[in-house]
Parts: C-alpha cells; structure tokens; sequence
C-alpha cells in the first residue's frame, strides 16, 4: 500500500519541491511543461510549471522565474541546491508542450508547445542532467504527479486515461 | 508582480460593457439558432492570476468543451466559449436533430455542429464589439477541442504572459435556456492581448493612465 499523503501542488508558471512520503504535482499541462528534477537516493524532487521557452520574452524588467524556461530551470535548481541536492545527482522526467488546437496558419505562439519542449531538453543537455523519460507533444491536456518513492511520473489525460513514465 | 494592467474603476467598466454587449449579441444568435429563449449573467470583469482564472471555471483540470477563435485587425486577442460536454451534446443535437450523436464521445457530425455553433456565438460576440468601438475585427477559423480547461485557457495568456502573471478576464455566461431539463452553464471568456488595451480605451474616450 502506497502511504496516503498530500501531494505538493504547483501553479502554472510556479515551481516548488517536495519530498518523500509527498507527492508533488501540476494539473491541466497544454502547452507548457511540467519539467521534473529529482534526486533518487535522498528522495526529494522539484517541479517546475513552464509556460515560454525564453525569458527574453518578457517585456517586463520583473517576473516570475517559473514562468519560462531558462530562468525555471535555474530557480528550481537554486532550490534543491538550498536543500543540500548535488546537482551531478539530479534526473529529469518532464510531460506537456501539447498544440491544443490544431491549427494550418500556425503562429509562433500556437507552436509554443513544441518550442517549449525543445527548450527544456537543449536547457538539460547544458546543464549535464539526463531525461529519463518524456511524454511531450500531441494535442491534449496532461494532469501530472512525480512519486518520489519509486520515481514514477503519472501522467492523466482525458482520453486517454492514466500512464507512467 | 506586475501593474500593467492597473485600471481605473472606468477601465473596468469600459471592458464590462464590451462583454455586455458581446455576449448579448451571442445571446440573441444562440436564441435565433435553436428558437429558445435564453437568459445572460452580468458580465463579471476581474484581474486575476492564472490559477484563479482556472477556478473561475472548476480548476485546471476539468473537462469543458471548446470553441477557440483568435481575434485580429486593430486589435487582437483570443476568445473561448466554454461548455460542459455533456451540453455541448444537448445543443448539437438539437442542430442536427439527432440524439445519438454524441460531442462528449467524438461524434464527428456533432463536434462540428458544435464547432458551428461556437463560430457563430463567438462571430456575434466579436461583431458586436467591433461594431461598438469601431474597431476592425477579424476572426480566424475556429478551433474545438474536449480537455483541461487548463491546457486549453492557456493558449489565450500566452501573450499576456509576456507582460504580466495576471489577467483580465471578461466573462459571461449563458444559463437558463428554454425547454432544457438540465441548467446550461457556458461560459464566454475574452482575453484581448496586452496591446489591444490603449486601443480599446483611445477609441472609446478613456484615456488611460
């Protein structure tokens, strides 16, 4: 039997960590990424709820790290280092940067899914953390929750119901 | 935190008025469309985060049917009627006369009854609204999906997100429609992009700060 226990939410453009026997999760993942770090063997994890690839969109000289790529990933890994996580230990499993509606005049802003994604992964290949496990693309919402005990990212769709990865 | 979207009382009221008479127009057409009567909320206009725009409908990962179209000319911005699915099934098969087809189960005659449907209320609202401020609206093709509200909302704050981690949201809902057992709840959210503000309030007399 798995422990009952809260599960750590996280907003969209937000980011927070949780540790074993919680939970933590975020919920209605379209285009952004729910991007996953976590540290197998002191069972604690971070996530973060992205929702731009790049902070050089922001036309505001202040806003919230979590909200895009670069800037989430750097405020997420400040944190588990704050919390004594060596960064050479972490993993990453990361869901979402769906297209919602389909679209043939696709705008930049209707690929964002894609550019997110293609975002995060080049943001972990330079940072020298590995993705154990995606599920990223198609055209649905994704509701996400990392287990910190076994390591398992469950993901929920509407169609499609429940999976790992 | 950001204040872009510092308003005055009058701003809001300006935006409220827009919905208004947007939905209003909605209202008529649904009404005309399926020969009901139908009844409309005041539109309600609030600042708020993401996440609470979520709530404002059941959370991010209830499921609602969607019709999605975006806005462009002297302003734009992006529109969504949002339905449970199971009314999205009353009203498409009241359109094509056909109780088995279902929108809730991927029906394809019935999702693009729906998908109908959401063209012309949301082609009513933006045409109202063009025809209140003067402003050339255009529409684009319109998009249906069943999922999240979340996921699909979020298309919308894209550009806003650029410039703020707030929103305004203009809401209105349709309910108590004539001859429906069950009460109908869609929601109609407009979300014009950061830039279509100063354009909005210039047109209309009100300067903004």
């Amino acid at each position: 039997m798995t422990q009952v226990s809260e599960a750590v939410k996280v907003g969209i453009a937000d980011l927070n960590i949780s540790q074993h026997p919680q939970t933590i999760m975020t919920a209605g993942l379209g285009s952004c990424i729910g991007l996953v770090l976590y540290d197998e063997t002191n069972k604690i994890a971070g996530l973060v709820h992205i929702m731009l690839p790049d902070s050089s969109m922001s036309r505001n000289q202040t806003f919230k790290e979590a909200k895009f790529a670069d800037t989430g990933l750097l405020a997420l890994l400040k944190l588990l280092e704050s919390q004594g996580v060596r960064k050479s230990r972490l993993k990453a499993k990361m869901a979402g940067g769906a297209q919602m509606f389909n679209s043939t005049n696709s705008s930049e802003m209707m690929r964002i899914g894609y550019r997110n994604a293609e975002a995060v992964r080049a943001l972990l290949k330079e940072q020298n953390i590995p993705i154990v496990a995606e599920d990223c693309g198609g055209n649905k919402g994704r509701t996400i929750e990392f287990m910190i005990d076994d390591s398992l990212l469950k993901i929920r769709t509407i169609h499609e119901g429940v999976t790992y990865i | 935190m950001s204040d872009y979207f510092n308003f005055k009382q009058i701003h809001l009221d300006v935006l409220k008025e827009i919905g208004n008479i947007g939905a209003g127009n909605a209202a008529t057409s649904l009404s005309h469309l399926i020969n009901r009567s139908v009844s409309m909320d005041v539109p309600v206009i609030n600042v708020v985060t993401f996440d609470e725009m979520m709530m404002e409908i059941g959370g991010k990962d209830e499921v609602q049917a969607t019709v999605f179209v975006q806005a462009n000319g002297d302003i734009s911005g992006n529109m969504f009627f949002m339905i449970p699915p199971d009314e999205a099934d009353l009203f498409a098969q009241l359109m094509i006369g056909d109780p088995s087809e279902k929108v809730s189960e991927g029906d394809e005659i019935a999702t693009s009854a729906f998908l109908e449907l959401g063209n012309i209320l949301t082609g009513s609202y933006l045409r109202a609204f063009s025809d209140f401020t003067q402003l050339d609206i255009n529409q684009s093709v319109p998009h249906v999906a069943i999922d999240m509200v979340g996921a699909m909302l979020t298309q919308g704050l894209l550009e806003i997100s650029t410039v703020s981690d707030q929103a305004i949201m203009i809401e209105t809902i349709l309910h108590d429609i004539e001859g429906f057992d069950q009460a109908i709840k869609g929601h109609f959210f407009l979300l014009p992009n950061p830039d279509a503000y100063a354009t909005i309030f210039q047109v209309l007399g009100v300067h903004s700060s």
